[in-house]
């Protein structure tokens, strides 16, 4: 038997059992389970056990408040991708660099403003 | 050894899903979805070949065309939400005010 | 490390990029009914930038590395491209007061969107041609579905922006693989690696061929989307229709031009060596492109529809002259474009003057006797149209004459006789409206009709501008020869 399948064999061997393990030992801590009675308390049966109650169906609409926060989200978070390239060659750049990223942010600041102006930050 | 073939034929086939999503899906959003799976196979492309060219142009695009693509998805939300207040539905099938 | 910067070379860039801003945030502070005032501001804006542009006139420079090149070819362009953002601005001021669309964000966009086209003449960078075709393509995506209030409206920006994008991404794919093919962005760069490659000292081995001509394909097809050819053009005639009327007329005019210059760039920058092949595809594409947008045309009773088809037909011609575009052969391109901006922005005006609130006589019906109770509009749409359809004494038949001639010189006699039967089946349709104008009788009665002040300065512009150049089109043939000069 070749002896470079074994690595696999194990790794197999350990891909089965995280996911068995990790439901057994669901199985015996859970209310209700091998060690616990599931009547003790109540809570302990909802989803959440702390926090708000779900109310309703997940697939339901959403205000449309999130999509705009989502939007708003997307556009500023990924300007800042910009600014990993930027800080690794910072020295080479030196005080040029600096400049040319303080204009870049000076116009994300400037969308910032508008964003604010429009009241797109509000909850309303 | 994975070599920039496989990265080709990997992005061929995100490109592949993504053109089926388009052409087939109807949801809006979802065709949205499937055009950045477009943009992210441009991106494998790009990072391969910048790997096996050894220069740092492609990877400096990728900078971009991520960039990019989110102020795509930004302005497309914005779309689909504005044709939501008047429409009340985004399935491309009930779209159909003006011929294709 | 070295860096080339040369802040002059961008300098229309940044006067239109900064007006847009200024206006962006002032829009939410202004009282809203003086929003639409800020047009103003954006027509000073351009004005600006017109005039930052004009010293750059037989300059040459390379800056950013290589990534921006100014040359005459790039400044006649970037100029036609300031003025048609002129044009859209001015009829856009009374047109968004008719239909109470008061955002002064409208006219930054459209300043960012010129911004984009500007940087696609004269980027020599795949890099800087592909943000400035999406800093373009982002900006009208909005524009489009700006009369927000309007299904019609938001469905047409909807259309635009999920065949855009998806054509972006094609597009990109394609600059990928010339990436990949070549090892460069730099227009340059690909074209001595090409050279390279055509005298058997391939790159990366042979797959290079197959990479490039993938590449070429995908690229064509991008720009195909972008300028409405052929089997790309499904989206226009819904997506001019739908969108509010001045920014048809910038859609019309503005994004096609900035489309062919990038795409005119790239082919005879980087691609000469592989002339053969995109000379071939686009030897069909102009055919089939003109033939489409003439024959449907001929059916279309609303004529915002139509001039969209016409646009379409259009564009064929210009296809001819990229087919045949080798060096100097290029610059009728360049005239045909400045002629058919003219003349086309000239019929969008009148048609957006006589359309009325909310777009309702925009059918040919609504045409009938306009002659006796608008002489003035009536002769200035009569005088665009003939010009689209290329009678003589006006910019289109210049246009036409010179665009054909050299592509029979170039050798594409075929190709020029399907173009010369397309114009005279493009003579019913452009006449249509002109007989129905001047040779019927009103069915209704005669509907109010005010024509504004800056749309009377755009219908002077262009209807003189149309003329001039028909009757004397010496001096804009020798500017658009000395543009091509710098184009190697």
């Amino acid at each position: 038997m070749p002896k470079e399948y074994i690595p696999i064999l194990l790794f197999l061997l350990v891909a089965i059992s995280v996911p068995v393990l990790g439901l057994l030992a669901g199985k015996v801590i859970r209310p209700g389970g091998f060690f616990f009675r599931a009547s003790r308390n109540p809570a302990k049966l909802t989803p959440y056990e702390c926090g708000v109650d779900t109310e309703g169906n997940a697939r339901d609409r959403y205000g449309v408040r999130f999509y705009i926060i989502s939007i708003l989200f997307v556009v500023f978070d990924v300007e800042t991708v910009f600014l990993f390239p930027w800080a690794i060659i910072y020295n080479k750049l030196a005080l040029f660099g600096l400049i040319e990223m303080l204009i870049f942010l000076g116009f994300l600041i400037i969308g910032y403003i508008y964003v604010w102006q429009k009241g797109a930050l509000e909850w309303v | 050894m994975i070599t920039t073939s496989h990265y080709l034929i990997l992005s061929t086939i995100i490109l592949t899903i993504g053109i089926v999503g388009v052409l087939t899906r109807r949801n809006v959003l979802i065709v949205l979805m499937s055009i950045e799976l477009i943009f992210n196979a441009v991106n494998i492309n790009l990072v391969a070949f910048s790997k096996q060219l050894q220069n740092t142009i492609g990877q400096v695009f990728v900078v971009f065309v991520i960039t990019v693509a989110a102020a795509e998805a930004a302005v497309g939300l914005g779309i689909v939400i504005a044709l939501f207040r008047n429409k009340e539905k985004i399935n491309l099938d009930e779209i159909d005010l003006l011929k294709w | 490390m070295s860096l080339e910067i040369s802040y002059w070379a961008v300098i229309p860039e940044i006067v239109l990029s900064l007006a847009g801003i200024v206006i962006m945030l002032l829009a939410p502070i202004v009282e809203p009914e003086s929003r639409g005032r800020l047009g103003y501001l954006a027509f000073i804006g351009t004005v600006l930038a017109g005039a930052a542009t004009a010293p750059l006139w037989n300059k040459s420079m390379v800056a950013f590395n290589g990534m921006i090149t100014v040359d005459n070819y790039g400044t006649f362009l970037r100029l036609i491209f300031i003025l048609i953002a002129a044009l859209s601005i001015l009829l856009s001021v009374h047109f968004n007061r008719r239909e109470e669309i008061n955002h002064g964000e409208y006219f930054a966009l459209i300043l960012f969107a010129t911004a984009g086209m500007s940087l696609m003449a004269a980027g020599t960078d795949l890099i800087i041609i592909f943000l400035g075709l999406e800093i373009l393509s982002i900006a009208t995506y909005v524009l489009a579905g700006f009369k927000r209030s309007d299904v019609k409206s938001n469905e047409s920006s909807l259309k635009y922006f999920l065949l855009g994008s998806f054509s972006t991404a094609f597009l990109l794919y394609g600059i990928a693989f010339a990436y990949g093919a070549t090892g460069s962005t730099n227009l340059q760069n690909i074209r001595q690696a090409l050279g390279a490659a055509t005298q058997g000292t391939r790159l990366l081995g042979p797959q290079t061929n197959t990479l490039l001509l993938l590449s070429l394909a995908l690229l064509i097809a991008g720009f195909g989307f972008k300028v409405a050819t052929v089997p790309f053009h499904i989206w226009t005639p819904d997506v001019y229709e739908g969108a509010p009327t001045p920014v048809t007329t910038f859609m019309a005019v503005g994004p096609k031009a900035a489309g062919f210059a990038a795409f005119l760039r790239l082919l005879l920058t980087a691609m000469p060596a592989y002339h053969w092949y995109w000379a071939g595809i686009l030897w069909i594409l102009a055919a089939l492109t003109m033939t489409l947008g003439n024959v449907v045309a001929l059916v279309q009773p609303n004529l915002k529809r139509m001039l969209a088809y016409s646009s379409i037909a259009h564009a064929g011609y210009i296809l001819i002259g990229m087919a045949a575009g080798r060096e100097l052969n290029a610059s009728p391109i360049l005239f045909y474009i400045l002629a058919y901006t003219l003349m086309s922005v000239g019929a969008f005006a009148v048609v957006l003057t006589v359309s009325g609130k909310g777009d309702l006589r925009v059918n040919l019906d609504d045409y009938a006797g306009l002659g006796f109770q608008q002489p003035v509009l009536s002769f200035a749409l009569s005088l665009c149209l003939l010009s689209l359809a290329g009678i003589p004494l006006t910019a289109g038949f210049m246009g036409k004459f010179y665009l054909f001639t050299t592509a029979v010189q170039a050798g594409y006699v075929g190709l020029v006789i399907i173009a010369a039967l397309n114009s005279v089946v493009s003579v019913f349709y452009y006449v249509r409206p002109v007989i129905y104008m001047f040779m019927r009788e009103s069915t209704s009665p005669a509907p109010e009709i005010s024509v504004p002040v800056p749309v009377i300065i755009t219908l002077i512009i262009t209807t003189i501008g149309t003329l001039w150049l028909g009757i004397f089109p010496a001096g804009f043939i020798q500017l658009a020869k000395e543009s091509l000069l710098a184009l190697k």
